[in-house]
């Protein structure tokens, strides 16, 4: 079963990633896709990096009780957490679940409604109309999100430490700035890139072979994120593997 | 002219068409009729590849459509058009756009003739005022309207209809049936409608293919309908009492 889902998956992709029939008309939809997904989802986003920065400041805190470590560290842990694990993969689980269940619910609505057949009927590619535009504005736009996450991430633990008197702005500010290693940059950006292409290739499979109605499409939404997100998990330790 | 010849499909183990042949002519009407589950779906989304056939031909003006690739098929699928049963219009899209959608995919043409050719169909279907209109604030046979006008956006020689008037008021469903049948005549397109309606049937239906368990029991014209023996085809048209005594 494993191996028949994955060739059907492999087939679409490959129809999917064909050369489109004609530029022009693609890029309006990859703009406009850029804008669901990106602008779309930049409410959330922003949102949950603020709270996630914060907590871990806080508790990091609460567990570094001791005088022989500097509080600036708080600052260094919050912002390599941000980088590298919080706001790449906890953004990319939230956006699982509102971009791929979307993706999979619009592309599945438009399956049994027969848009898709319409689609084929005319001669046109629906694989790469339907699901090239999504890839596309996924794997550009949310590593700019994971890019803003990180930085209201970070700004989040800032406020939060020195609201709670954990530490001073000064030494959050070294913290931030202290020991910077690149890898944990390129790391997070690449788990980026992964996860975008996960979350919209994924979502848009389970779109593309609903069949039925209604309470399929909502199968097929929700099977959509449960999938996504346990690939997710698992790209995570696969990069964290290869590149730390 | 389309011709399929011999057409087998099976789902797993079930064989929903059983070797169907037929000629469709050009600049007529045909309809194909059956019960629920006979195989007119099928046997209409075989034809314009939607589903593979297991055996058999789909000849349109003598090209085998059933041995050529998705991209050998592209050249014939812009000659074809097709109104769904629900219409299926692209609901992100305004009604102008989705007239404009196979022009905008594969012609050159400037928007202006672009708008030109929409606001032509728009008006051969007798709408007005609904370009920016999107599917969802327009009424079912304004919906299937629209289908109509995309489907012949790009002057197709083959128009295929699937259920047409279902889900429509009488008095629509004739509206319907008549711009089929005018556009057929108009632009000597080979339409194949497939359809319950007897009303329709008898109206528009230059050549009649009734299907039965799969494979093709009668073919006619409507005129023959009427005066035929044949005890299933009966059994399907003059189901209704109504239908019965009219025959009587």
């Amino acid at each position: 079963m494993l191996f028949y889902h994955l060739g059907k998956y492999v087939l679409l992709m490959k129809a999917a990633l064909k050369r489109p029939e004609k530029w022009s008309f693609y890029w309006k939809e990859i703009a406009r896709e850029m804008v669901s997904i990106g602008v779309g989802s930049l409410g959330i986003i922003s949102i949950i990096s603020i709270f996630m920065g914060a907590v871990t400041s806080v508790q990091t805190a609460f567990q570094l009780i001791s005088n022989l470590i500097s509080s600036s560290v708080i600052g260094q842990i919050t912002r390599d957490n941000s980088i590298l694990e919080l706001s790449p993969t906890i953004g990319a689980l939230v956006l699982a679940g509102k971009t791929g269940s979307n993706i999979a619910s619009q592309i599945g609505t438009m399956r049994v409604t027969e848009q898709i057949d319409a689609l084929e009927v005319m001669g046109v590619n629906s694989p790469g109309y339907l699901i090239f535009p999504k890839i596309i504005a996924g794997v550009t736009m949310i590593p700019m999100l994971v890019i803003i996450s990180i930085t209201l991430s970070i700004v989040g633990g800032g406020v939060a430490g020195v609201l709670s008197g954990a530490l001073s702005q000064a030494d959050y500010i070294t913290g931030v700035q202290a020991e910077f290693n690149n890898t944990i940059l390129i790391a997070g950006m690449v788990k980026s890139v992964i996860y975008a292409f996960i979350i919209t290739s994924v979502s848009a499979y389970q779109g593309f072979y609903t069949s039925g109605g209604a309470l399929e499409v909502g199968e097929s939404s929700t099977r959509a994120v449960v999938v996504s997100c346990i690939l997710i998990l698992c790209a995570d330790y696969i990069v964290a593997q290869l590149l730390l | 002219m389309i011709e399929i010849k011999e057409i087998r499909k099976s789902f797993d183990d079930k064989e929903v068409l059983k070797g169907i042949s037929a000629t469709f002519m050009s600049g007529s009407c045909n309809m194909i009729i059956g019960g629920s589950g006979s195989g007119k779906t099928t046997l209409i989304k075989c034809m314009v590849g939607l589903h593979e056939v297991d055996s058999g031909e789909v000849l349109y003006d003598d090209r085998d459509f059933t041995k050529l690739n998705f991209e050998d098929r592209i050249p014939i699928r812009k000659e074809i058009g097709m109104l769904f049963q629900g219409s299926a219009l692209f609901d992100s899209l305004t009604v102008q756009d989705n007239v404009m959608f196979a022009l905008n995919m594969f012609t050159e043409m400037e928007h202006s003739e672009k708008l030109d050719r929409v606001n032509f169909c728009l008006n051969r279907v007798n709408l007005e005022n609904v370009n920016k209109k999107f599917p969802a604030e327009l009424s079912g046979g304004m919906k299937k309207r629209v289908g109509i006008a995309r489907a012949i956006a790009m002057n197709p020689k083959y128009l295929y209809c699937d259920e047409p008037n279902s889900g429509l008021d009488p008095k629509t469903s004739i509206v319907i049936d008549n711009l089929i049948q005018e556009i057929t005549d108009e632009f000597k397109i080979t339409t194949i409608v497939n359809t319950h309606d007897m009303n329709s049937v008898m109206e528009i239906g230059d050549n009649v293919v009734f299907l039965h368990q799969g494979q093709k029991w009668w073919e006619g014209s409507n005129k023959d309908i009427k005066h035929t023996d044949n005890t299933e085809l009966n059994d399907f048209v003059f189901a209704s009492k109504h239908f019965k005594e009219m025959q009587k």
